[in-house]
């Protein structure tokens, strides 16, 4: 099964679908950090990446696809010695990320959920989602 | 007095019960949701209000985890207890930071100093 025609920022030289499971999702950051680890990223820029391809993923699966064995998620990334990019589009109806609380205002510091959009613009160098709300491009520069 | 776990280990020094986080990576959500209710099923049983979760051996976690230790945090207080973090590596040390869950958390560098702050 493939994704329903996502709406492509770019095409990526490596491309991998997954059912919405997160076991599945886990062995494709694997590879995916495999690559990053070829290229000599450094700990800071691994441990971004890594931390924010987990919350892109869970996102996807989670709150895009809502667990529906019948979706998929694809995860497609270039990784070279300067920069890594990266994309996730779920098969979700999509979501406004400017319309999500912010986790750091008071009133929503003990809130058990809502931190992972925050960390992926926190630790990467860009985070673009395209209009329908269910692709996200994340960029991290090899520093 | 010692129990092992697969993902805990937990001991306890006087009437501080003390948890080691025994993963390196806390992102698995079916982990994650087996350790939070061993953790909340721990608080509820121990005799204890004093409670160190001691992470010297994680490297990464996920959003999923903070959110855990926040309804931990939760249960701790409502039980009238005190809960303390140590042993957190930089880098997630500044994850932390960054979600400003340094201030809601009490935060010691190490597991001694996360014990010596009950006295």
């Amino acid at each position: 099964m493939t994704p329903s025609s996502p709406s492509r920022i770019e095409d990526l030289p490596t491309n991998v679908v997954i059912p919405s499971d997160l076991a599945a999702a886990h062995e494709a950051e694997k590879a995916l950090l495999a690559e990053v680890a070829g290229c000599n990223y450094s700990e800071a820029s691994t441990f971004a990446i890594k931390l924010a391809v987990e919350e892109g993923m869970n996102n996807a699966i989670k709150h895009g696809n809502r667990f529906d064995a019948r979706k998929t998620v694809e995860l497609a990334y270039d990784i070279s010695k300067d920069r890594a990019v990266i994309t996730i589009t779920d098969q979700g109806a999509g979501f406004n990320p400017s319309a999500v609380p912010d986790p750091t205002a008071d009133e929503n510091l003990e809130k058990p959920t809502g931190r992972g959009v925050m960390l992926m613009h926190a630790y990467m160098d860009e985070v673009a989602y395209n209009c329908k709300g269910n692709q996200v491009r994340m960029v991290k520069r090899n520093a | 007095m010692q129990q092992d776990h697969p993902r805990l280990k937990i001991a306890t020094q006087g009437d501080v019960t003390v948890v080691e986080l025994a993963d390196r990576k806390i992102l698995d959500e079916a982990n994650i949701s087996r350790i939070g209710e061993r953790l909340q099923g721990l608080v509820a049983k121990a005799e204890s209000t004093k409670f160190v979760l001691d992470f010297s051996n994680v490297v990464h976690m996920s959003s999923s985890a903070l959110g855990m230790l926040i309804t931990l945090h939760k249960r701790v207080r409502e039980k009238k207890g005190q809960l303390r973090l140590c042993g957190i590596q930089p880098q997630i040390y500044e994850v932390f930071v960054i979600t400003r869950l340094n201030e809601i958390f009490d935060i010691s560098k190490t597991l001694d100093d996360a014990v010596k702050t009950f006295k």
